[in-house]
């Protein structure tokens, strides 16, 4: 695959909300472009907009302004090529594993035998074989995660978006989980959008890295991360990276 | 796995009293077994308090009237209560009907009308719940119907329907409607929008999206007012047989106070009671099943 070539670009897109009467810009002027096949993190303090931007990418709100193009061409509404996890609560809880990861080829009327054995592969691939059968209230908040990457995985998606996927986690579960995407993504290799605040989660996995300002959300720097995988955390360049782009940073208000 | 640390921790702070007291360790089976026998103990004797708290009950009331202390002609003792419990089964007296054919006559309407509110309650909140559409075309009717106690209904129900089953099953139908609407509404309007946005994601329709997420998330809701429609539907059973009815548990106790037989009206109590008992325990039983997810 050709890493050059633009797999999906933002165009001038802005959104707005009335608040209180009152119109509140939740994003202006943010153009951007994916490239295919690279992992692509929105870095950004809370609150700045990354969610409505995800949002807007998977179809889920229309922006006010601007386009959103896949392939080159505008996309308008969910488009079945862009798959994504979200933040926590994102399983049915009265689904088993199997029946959560399999949703979305059922839904599509895909017949029982395919989608289920798609839905083991990627059972498989997040390491969850034996828990087919659970309910989500029965897992840990790593493996609730690791279901939703299955799930997102099961529809066969070009475009992966992840709303802070590991947020809600603690911190060694965290840094278990960041490795284990960046294997699932070396091993099943698509375009990822991964959106998260934490600098070091966003150098740990990037291609690249879009920096987003405080809200309204604008792109204020995009950085290309040439350190070889796995990383070393304690890197010097991995650290001078950190320190420039914690400068750059907005603070969170 | 996440369990074996802390697993060895406790080993190791039992160990070290046991040292101490050099008490033998329990293994696994005897662990287990020991557990299980406590807890077996714990609801033997938990059940054990019941069945004596209901007994001492009856105990003192059978001597409070044996002894004089309550009249016995207004209030029976439970043993002729028993008595007349197996007597009821085949005479007809004073009442004019058999008990069989009093709980056959209140089983049929309170389950007609309970099951047709279920049947037209639980989709209509659940439609009105997800189709804001829909919502605002139904809501005004329904707020003007919601608050209306159900028994107003009898007069109007006598002239349209007569005495018979149906006047009766109408009258029930409509206490146990409104809760059933109410909660389901409230349940599918409380859908998580994330999960939603996961079946959208996924490339579900609308409607696919409130048969495959709607619907079940409102399903705990929507059993809460079943619950409290099964209670409705009972109560005004009898409400509406004590005021309209030539048959049924409702019927009968009334006609025990037409005819000054305090006993007769507390068996139709018991019975009304019992059989209120096992079908909230039948329900439960349904709830379990459909919402086993919830261990
Ligand atoms: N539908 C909406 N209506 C009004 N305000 C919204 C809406 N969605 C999000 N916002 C506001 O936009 C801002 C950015 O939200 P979000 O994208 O969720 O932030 P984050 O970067 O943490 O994901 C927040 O202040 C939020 O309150
Ligand atoms: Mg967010």
């Amino acid at each position: 695959m050709d890493s050059e070539k633009v797999k999906l670009k933002l165009e001038h897109i802005s959104q707005s909300y009335i608040v209180n009467n009152q119109v509140f810009d939740a994003a202006v002027d943010v153009s951007m472009e994916v490239r295919d096949s690279e992992f692509l993190v929105l870095l950004g303090p809370g609150r700045c907009g990354k969610t409505i931007l995800l949002n807007m990418i998977a179809g889920l709100e229309k922006p006010v302004d601007g386009r959103i193009l896949l392939d080159g061409e505008e996309i308008k509404g969910s488009d079945e090529r862009i798959g994504m996890v979200f933040q926590k609560r994102a399983l049915m809880p009265w689904k088993t594993v199997m029946q959560n990861v399999e949703f979305g080829p059922k839904i599509k009327g895909m017949a029982k035998e395919p989608r289920r054995e798609i839905a083991q592969k990627y059972i498989n691939l997040v390491g969850l074989q034996g828990f087919e059968k659970s309910y989500p209230d029965e897992l840990s908040g790593g493996m609730k995660q690791r279901v939703s990457i299955a799930r997102a995985y099961a529809n066969d998606p070009e475009i992966l978006l992840m709303d802070e996927p590991f947020g809600a986690l603690d911190a060694q579960t965290r840094y278990a989980m960041e490795e284990e995407v960046q294997r699932i993504w070396e091993t099943e290799k698509r375009t990822v959008i991964f959106v998260t605040n934490n600098i070091e989660e966003a150098l740990y996995l990037a291609d690249r890295i879009v920096l987003l300002s405080n809200c309204p959300a604008h792109v204020k720097a995009v950085y290309d991360v040439k350190l070889p995988r796995p990383r070393n955390t304690i890197d010097p360049e991995f650290l001078r990276l950190r320190r420039e782009i914690s400068d750059n940073t907005d603070l969170a208000l | 796995m996440r369990i074996g640390p802390s697993f060895s921790l406790h080993k190791e702070v039992i160990s070290m009293n046991d040292s101490e007291k050099a008490v033998r360790q329990l293994t696994n089976e005897e662990r287990i077994a020991k557990v299980q026998s406590e807890k077996r103990k714990t609801t033997f004797q938990l059940a054990m308090l019941s069945l004596i708290g209901v007994l001492a009950f009856l105990l003192i009331w059978q001597l409070a009237v044996a002894s004089g202390f309550l009249p016995s002609r207004y209030v029976p003792m439970p043993s002729k209560v028993v008595e007349l419990f197996f007597l009821k089964w085949t005479d007809p007296n004073p009442d004019g009907a058999v008990l069989g054919a009093h709980i056959v006559s209140s089983l049929q309407v309170a389950l007609s009308g309970f099951f047709l509110a279920i049947a037209i309650g639980v989709p209509l909140g659940l439609t009105m719940g997800w189709f804001k559409g829909f919502d605002s075309f139904m809501r005004p009717i329904f707020e003007i119907l919601r608050p209306i106690p159900p028994v107003s209904w009898i007069p109007i129900t006598i002239i349209w329907l007569g005495l018979g089953l149906k006047a009766k099953a109408f009258i029930v139908f409509f206490s146990a409607f409104v809760p059933c609407v109410i909660n389901a509404y409230t349940g599918i309007r409380q859908t998580s929008q994330t999960l939603i946005n996961v079946a959208k994601i996924c490339g579900a329709s609308n409607f696919t999206t409130f048969r495959t997420i709607g619907i079940p998330s409102a399903m705990t809701m929507t059993f809460a007012g079943i619950r409290v429609a099964l209670g409705n539907a009972w109560a005004t059973l009898v409400a509406a047989e004590m005021l309209a009815a030539n048959l049924g548990l409702g019927y009968m106790i009334q006609q025990g106070r037409q005819f000054a037989r305090p006993d007769i009206i507390i068996l139709g109590i018991v019975v009304i009671g019992t059989l209120g008992v096992i079908f909230t325990w039948l329900l439960g039983l349904v709830e379990g099943k459909v919402l086993g997810w919830k261990k």
